[in-house]
């Protein structure tokens, strides 16, 4: 602690302990405990009590008023948690006699003040942070604590409830883990004092009639194997398994929703999953007595496992894909096709109930779906799903829901009663056939495939939500298809259904509705970036209308939309005017028109969403070299940028520059890194003259160095991050800064007043926009100057300093703490 | 109760109620499909429909070629379109009372009705009703009035014929009784029958019973009915719409406790969402315009017409189509337009407050001011100079049979780059392209109806729970071409009753009530007598005075003072003669009391045999049997009066006397 903080603290505390001062801030309340907390982590000993009275002081004064108000006496309690997390702190409090004031059955705990939750929360606070050692694990066991805490399980307040729970299951760690000297085996029950008490506790709990006893058992349980990975787990478990089995068979008490929870975590720890025996008993007969809603978490948490017994995955895997089952037998003639599971291993009459009931249909699907999601979205799948079923399946729901199936037993009517038009179940189906797109063997179904999407694409009931996800599910596939061995006849199908969606595209981008052109537009976009260097992908694409469409909605009275067609059109680009083999007429807009288009859109746009769009597709372009002139380009678009009320446009801005910069030096044959060896072609004099001169005429500098005094700091930093790569081409390394013989140049005042001004800090009002003070930016010698002489590490130093480095000190809390006490004393001074 | 269905068109019904004395007819729609099996009437002579080949028999005969065109392997009647009107022999329509009208649509036949069957009664509807009403029957009277052909067919309708002729001519029904146009006389002197009237008021009929118009929601004016008498509540619910377009919302809440619902005139397209379809129409028309081409709308003038126009006044300029010319061609198009801004009372709630501003409610005015709506009479006239392309041209008849559409038919149909868009639901699309083929011009179908989908309709039925539903058999089976689409079908409990035409229902309800009034005089005379705890009893004399179907119980006249004279009693006294009362009896009488009751008084040898009804006492040795059931005792006894009246008062002393 800093001198001025231990002088400043008693304040504070005698502040915080006056029973006239309004509630302090929470906030500034939670901050001191933080810094409590730095203060104690690394220094068990006892010097801040000792050397802050005060801290004990705070505490006696709480406890000695007759009603604190609850927010401060959560504070002692917690404060005292934190003081009395090192034994020998802890030792001080005891001779002070202040714990059992605080924690024991004096305290808080027996007065009106526990009715309030946040001391009941700051109780249960306290003594976690304390319990890091054996006498406050005997302090707690004696002084009757634990029973407090088996009691607050059960508080009306969960934030309170929850923090009981793992305060026992810490409680039981460290008392087992501090207190077992040998390790336990599965005979021997000799557990220590404490962690008896709590797993008797549990024992009880579980065997009572009382299902809320069995939860808060099962929620201890569930944390304690989820956080504790130690052998004796197992030895606890043993003593329990019985019980918990029995929950799974019998139906006297409903806490079978927090089984699969429990034996997931427990699947998780190595101690159970290496067992060869009951525990993976236990699992099977889970996933066959829960229910299906409330196997499929468990279920899906075992397939995403390395280590689980095959036959445990494959009894998963039919829980999983049971739903998906019975929808494709409920879609299809019997024997049409092989279903996804063999009926022999499952029951599916559990299913089909909830599938043909209306209020559990769409939910169970949109799980099983989340479920198959999240299992395809793993790399590394360590069981094969029956993909081409799976698909078939999926083709059969999204059918459903459009009503274009026409279902082929009495299951599939009601099931198709109930999906039509539900478009829940319609994103969630979407979205595993995105995501089954990148797994092979479901090339036989590509055309029935296209079909529902199309369908999809092309319907005027298909909502917004569910098109935009019917155009990510489209643009996979066709990436897929894109990578498929080609056929004559593959090419054919492929060239029908580029035409298809183009045709759909044409309509949707004439949409009434923006969220529609929006996303056919991010659709193009995604189609383009993928599919560009595909023949028949951009001759389906240029003899379509979509370039011109996508053209006339640069001009979208809708700014997210005008925005997209930037993005678009700026794609299409790499299709049309840069790729020389397709020469495009026709459109409105040539290369130049476009580009000219584009520069209005960025000096013109009303909405900054455009002219980001705009900015970031000519450094695309830049990037890619696919621009002409690229000097006066940079140049033309700096200056309109420059300009920009959008920090973003102007952040834009720095990265075409950057961008220039890179290329300029590369094409000039400087070095790009200033560590590389210099190279002799130009090690003649002054190297640095034509691409400084370039650089110059782009009128880059006057930007940058603006930038750097940009009230919005990714700006500057930005900037100050090109300047200094600039400043690393033109001197490299063991180039001396000044020997460019610019000692005497007449730049220099200038130059110097820009550091001044720069040193200032922000100072973007003042700054020169005009040059008045001299400075001119577009002199080549003026700014090697201004590069040599800038300290521009300095200055990145200082821009990356955060700027409430000043108010985040503990000296600047414990100041702000006071001032509000200062405020309520002048006040009282105003009273008399 | 009794409901005659006089047409088997679920939107355009024509239904007919006895209800209590009176005879309702509810909504005369006119089904004009009829007019699909016929050719097109060009405004300009068109080399293509004249130069049609006639239609010559397998045999090679060739008797029907004057009347039968054939055109891409479809067969047309080439005369006056004529239209299918409601059945008119299932009962005499002149008995019909009073006919109401929910909305402009379903009154079409309404002068075949007034004019033809010797209709004497009044027809209800309101004021936009009969107006848009008025401009409907005016542009069909002119569409085909200004086209005159000189034939007529009628030979193909003779049964044998018609048997031979290919479908669907050969499937049409009752093609006897389709009658050509009426004329604008006719027209005139049906809506001179009309009385107006508002939404919720109560309009009584001949006293039995009172009928309420309520806001449907459909179109401009359109109701649904209540008919009610004191204890009988029917609804009549026809083209009803629970979106936000421009009419006054729907009044659920007035159709609870109905004893029957008859549910009519919802959606023709269950499956198409209408605002989907109208991003559809208007992607399809800004496509069609950016290529250059022109979009024709075969359109009714009043209606959707409305939302299409407010639709496109916020798309056109964000899709760029500020400089494409919107044309409404109609006769009426004028007075449609107008008409619709002033109705103000009827709109949604949006559009009302706009005119307090004060603003036109519709934005189709602003359109008009600016010059990117402009409406003609015609497409001769004005329309031909200003006429520019590409363009936008909203026009009628849907049916593609008559009307101006005809000619853009005619002028666009071989170009692909230019569209036709169908947004009114009653005709099949393809039915009506059919004498057209081959057509080159794009078709887009995006029917716009806004009328009830069956969840809709399952939510109101909830919400209402009417005691028994009946609508048209069509609404109680999924559509023959979605026959696994369960969900397009009213579902609900018990199942509706279903019609189709000429059909003729005995509504599911017994009338059980019927509402008296006593005189004050009257009530104030009955003492009534507590029976059971909370039950009094009052026997009532009275004479029962019925006029206009309201019936009062009045005091019975003084009983006539015994003659002082010897008068000649007058014969023609309408008073009816009052006998003395007799008093009534209550109550049950306990056999094994009543048994000990006649042994002690020296009835000794009783025997009690059980019935099925209660019991017979039999007095063997007097020969006598008493017969006890719940509401009757008989004493059986051979002339022995006086044993007679002494078992009946041994009888009545059982009961209770009032």
């Amino acid at each position: 602690m800093t001198r001025e903080c231990a002088l400043l603290l008693p304040g504070v505390c005698a502040a915080l302990a006056d029973p006239r001062q309004p509630g302090s801030d929470d906030t500034c309340l939670e901050k001191l405990l933080d810094w409590f907390r730095v203060l104690t982590r690394f220094d068990p000993t006892v010097n801040l009590v000792q050397d802050n009275p005060c801290l004990t002081e705070f505490i006696t004064s709480v406890l000695a008023l007759p009603e604190p108000s609850p927010s401060v006496l959560s504070f002692a309690l917690r404060l005292a948690g934190i003081l009395a997390s090192s034994e020998a702190r802890f030792q001080h409090l005891q001779q002070e006699q202040l714990l059992a004031r605080l924690f024991g059955r004096d305290g808080p705990l027996n007065s009106a003040l526990w009715e309030d939750a946040s001391v009941r929360s700051g109780w249960v606070a306290g003594v976690h942070t304390m319990m890091h050692h054996q006498p406050a694990l005997h302090f707690l066991c004696n002084g009757g604590g634990i029973d407090v805490i088996f009691t607050l399980q059960g508080d009306p307040s969960l934030f309170v409830a929850s923090a009981a729970s793992q305060l026992l299951v810490h409680v039981l760690t460290f008392s087992v883990e501090s207190e077992t000297t040998n390790s336990l085996s599965t005979t021997d029950c000799d557990w220590p004092a404490c962690a008896q008490t709590i797993i008797k506790h549990i024992e009880d709990s579980l065997q009572s009639s009382s299902a809320s006893h069995i939860e808060q058992s099962l929620k201890l349980l569930t944390s304690l194997f989820g956080s504790c990975r130690a052998t004796w787990t197992k030895v606890l478990w043993l003593g329990i398994a019985k019980q918990i089995k029995s929950f799974l068979m019998e139906e006297t008490v409903q806490v079978q929703h927090m089984l699969a929870n429990l034996l997931l975590k427990m699947a998780w720890s190595p101690v159970f999953s290496d067992t060869e025996g009951s525990f993976w008993v236990l699992v099977t007969s889970a996933l066959e007595h829960l229910t299906p809603v409330q196997a499929g978490p468990l279920a899906v948490g075992l397939l995403s496992l390395n280590k689980c017994p095959q036959d445990v995955r494959m009894q998963a895997l039919t829980v999983l894909l049971q739903p998906m089952d019975c929808i494709l037998r409920a879609a299809s003639q019997p024997l049409e096709y092989p279903g996804l599971l063999d009926e022999s291993v499952s029951d599916p009459a559990a299913v089909e109930s909830l599938l043909s009931s209306k209020s559990s249909c769409a939910s169970l699907l949109c799980q099983t779906l989340a479920h198959l999601e999240q299992l395809l979205s793993l790399i590394h799948l360590p069981v094969d799903l029956p993909y081409a079923s799976l698909l078939r399946s999926l083709l059969a729901i999204l059918q459903f829901c459009n009503g274009f199936l026409s279902p082929a037993s009495p299951l599939g009517s009601t099931i198709s009663r109930i999906l039509i038009h539900c478009f829940r179940v319609q994103k969630s189906a979407l979205d595993v056939l995105a995501a089954l797109s990148e797994r092979k063997g479901c090339d036989a179904l590509l055309g029935n495939l296209f079909d529902v999407l199309l369908a999809y694409l092309e319907s005027p009931n298909t909502s917004p939500t569910v098109l935009k996800k019917a155009f990510q599910a489209t643009s996979k596939w066709l990436v897929h298809l894109r990578d498929l061995s080609c056929s004559d006849s593959q090419w054919q199908r492929t060239e029908k259904i580029l035409e298809d969606v183009f045709l759909v595209l044409q309509k949707r981008l004439c949409s009434h509705c923006w969220e529609v052109r929006d996303s056919s537009l991010e659709f193009l976009t995604v189609l383009i970036k993928c599919l560009k260097d595909q023949d028949e992908f951009r001759q389906s694409l240029l003899s379509s209308e979509v370039p011109r469409l996508t053209e006339n909605l640069l001009e979208d009275p809708e700014s997210y939309v005008r925005a997209s067609a930037v993005t678009a059109v700026g794609h299409l680009a790499f299709v049309t005017y840069f790729a020389p083999e397709s020469p495009v007429t026709g459109t409105q807009y040539n290369k130049e028109n476009t580009i000219a288009k584009l520069e209005e859109i960025l000096s013109t746009d009303s909405e900054g969403f455009p002219r980001r769009a705009v900015i970031s597709i000519f450094t695309k372009w830049l990037r890619q070299s696919q621009l002409e002139d690229t000097e006066q380009f940079v140049s033309r678009v700096i200056q309109i940028v420059e300009r920009d009320l959008d920090w973003e446009v102007r952040l834009g801005g720095l990265e075409l520059i950057e961008v220039f910069r890179s290329q300029t030096i590369s094409q000039f044959g400087l070095r790009e890194c200033p560590y590389a060896p210099v190279s002799s072609a130009v090690t003649s004099s002054a190297p640095w003259n034509e691409p400084l001169q370039t650089l110059c005429r782009a009128k880059l500098f006057g930007f940058l160095f603006r930038s750097l005094c940009d009230c919005d700091k990714p700006l500057g930093q930005r900037a100050c991050d090109i300047l200094l790569v600039l400043k690393g081409n033109f001197y490299p390394t063991g180039t001396p800064r000044d020997s460019q013989g610019t000692e005497d140049s007449p730049a220099k005042p200038s130059i110097a007043w820009l550091e001044r001004t720069l040193r200032q800090g922000s100072l973007a009002h003042n700054f020169p926009t005009d040059g008045s003070n001299g400075v001119d930016f577009q002199d080549p010698e003026s700014m090697m100057l201004a590069l040599g002489t800038i300290d521009f590490e300095d200055l990145h130093d200082e821009l990356n300093r955060c700027s409430d480095h000043m108010e985040k000190s503990p000296q600047s809390l414990l100041q702000d703490i006071l001032a509000a006490v200062g405020t309520i004393e002048e006040n009282e001074a105003d009273c008399y | 109760f009794f409901q005659y269905c006089l047409s088997g068109h679920p939107t355009l019904p024509c239904n007919v109620l006895k209800f209590k004395s009176t005879t309702i007819m509810l909504d005369c729609g006119l089904d004009m499909t009829s007019t699909l099996n016929f050719l097109p009437l060009p405004l300009v002579q068109s080399p293509r429909l004249s130069k049609l080949p006639g239609w010559v028999l397998k045999d090679g005969s060739t008797f029907l070629d004057k009347e039968l065109k054939e055109c891409s392997g479809h067969v047309f009647v080439d005369s006056v379109p004529e239209f299918c009107l409601p059945e008119t022999e299932l009962l005499d329509l002149s008995t019909v009372d009073v006919i109401l009208i929910s909305n402009y649509h379903c009154m079409m036949a309404l002068p075949y009705i007034t004019e033809y069957t010797g209709f004497t009664g009044t027809v209800y509807a309101t004021e936009p009703t009969v107006q848009i009403g008025r401009l409907l029957m005016e542009e069909l009277v002119n569409s085909i009035e200004r086209v005159p052909k000189a034939q007529s067919a009628s030979m193909w309708k003779n049964k044998e014929v018609q048997r031979l002729l290919p479908a669907p001519l050969k499937d049409a029904v009752e093609v006897s009784m389709w009658r050509k146009c009426y004329t604008m006389p006719e027209v005139n002197a049906a809506l001179s029958k009309i009385q107006l009237v508002g939404y919720s008021q109560k309009i009584e009929l001949f006293g039995a019973v009172q009928v309420t118009p309520l806001s449907s929601g459909y179109a401009l004016g359109s109701s649904n009915w209540i008919i009610q008498s004191h204890y009988e509540k029917v609804s009549y619910v026809s083209g009803s719409s629970l979106l936000t377009t421009h009419p006054q919302p729907m009044d659920q809440a007035s159709l609870k406790n109905s004893d029957v619902l008859i549910l009519t005139g919802l959606t023709q397209i269950p499956t198409a969402n209408p605002d989907g379809m109208v991003g559809e129409f208007c992607s399809n028309l800004a496509m069609t315009v950016r290529n250059g081409g022109n979009v024709l709308v075969p359109c009714y003038p009043s209606g959707v017409i409305y939302d299409l126009l407010e639709c496109l006044y916020q798309y056109i300029d964000s899709a760029g189509l500020s400089n494409v010319p919107f044309y409404f061609i109609s006769p009426v198009a004028n007075s449609s337009l107008e008409f619709s801004q002033i109705f103000a009372e009827w709109l949604c709630h949006n559009k009302q407050t706009k005119v307090y501003l004060p603003e036109p409610p519709f934005p189709h005015a602003e359109l008009i001011q600016t010059n990117k709506l402009k409406h003609y009479p015609s497409i001769h006239g004005d329309f031909s100079n200003d006429f520019k392309q590409p363009c936008v041209v909203f026009t009628g008849h849907p049916s593609l049979r008559f009307g101006d559409v005809v000619h853009f038919m005619e002028l666009w149909g071989k170009s692909s780059l230019n569209t036709v868009i169908f947004t009114e639901p009653d005709f099949s699309y393809l039915d009506a392209l059919a004498p057209y083929q081959p057509l080159a011009m794009k078709c887009v179908y995006c029917p716009i109806d806004t009328r009830l989908n069956f969840i809709q309709v399952s939510k109101l039925l909830k919400e209402v729970q009417p005691l028994h539903v009946v609508c048209p058999e069509q609404y109680t089976q999924p559509p023959p071409t979605q026959s696994h689409r369960t969900d397009l079908m009213i579902d609900c409990q018990p199942p509706p009753m279903s019609y189709r035409r000429a059909e003729v229902l005995t509504l599911p309800y017994k009338r059980r009530y019927e509402k008296i009034e006593i005189m004050p005089e009257l009530a104030d005379s009955l003492v009534p007598l507590e029976i059971k705890p909370g039950i009094s009893l009052a026997t009532v004399s009275a004479v029962l005075h019925t006029k206009d179907n309201k019936h009062v119980l009045q005091l019975p006249p003084k009983p006539p003072q015994p003659p002082t004279s010897k008068k000649r009693k007058r014969v023609s006294d309408d008073v009816p003669e009052c006998k003395p009362l007799k008093p009534l009896l209550s109550g049950s009488i306990p056999v094994d009391q009543f048994v000990q009751t006649l042994e002690k008084h020296g009835f000794s040898d009783v025997k009690v045999e059980d019935t099925a009804k209660g019991h017979i006492v039999l007095l063997q040795e007097a020969e006598t049997l008493i017969q006890i059931e719940e509401d009757s005792t008989h004493i059986i006894c051979d002339n022995d009066e006086p044993l007679r009246v002494k078992l009946r008062d041994l009888v009545l002393k059982f009961l209770q006397k009032f």
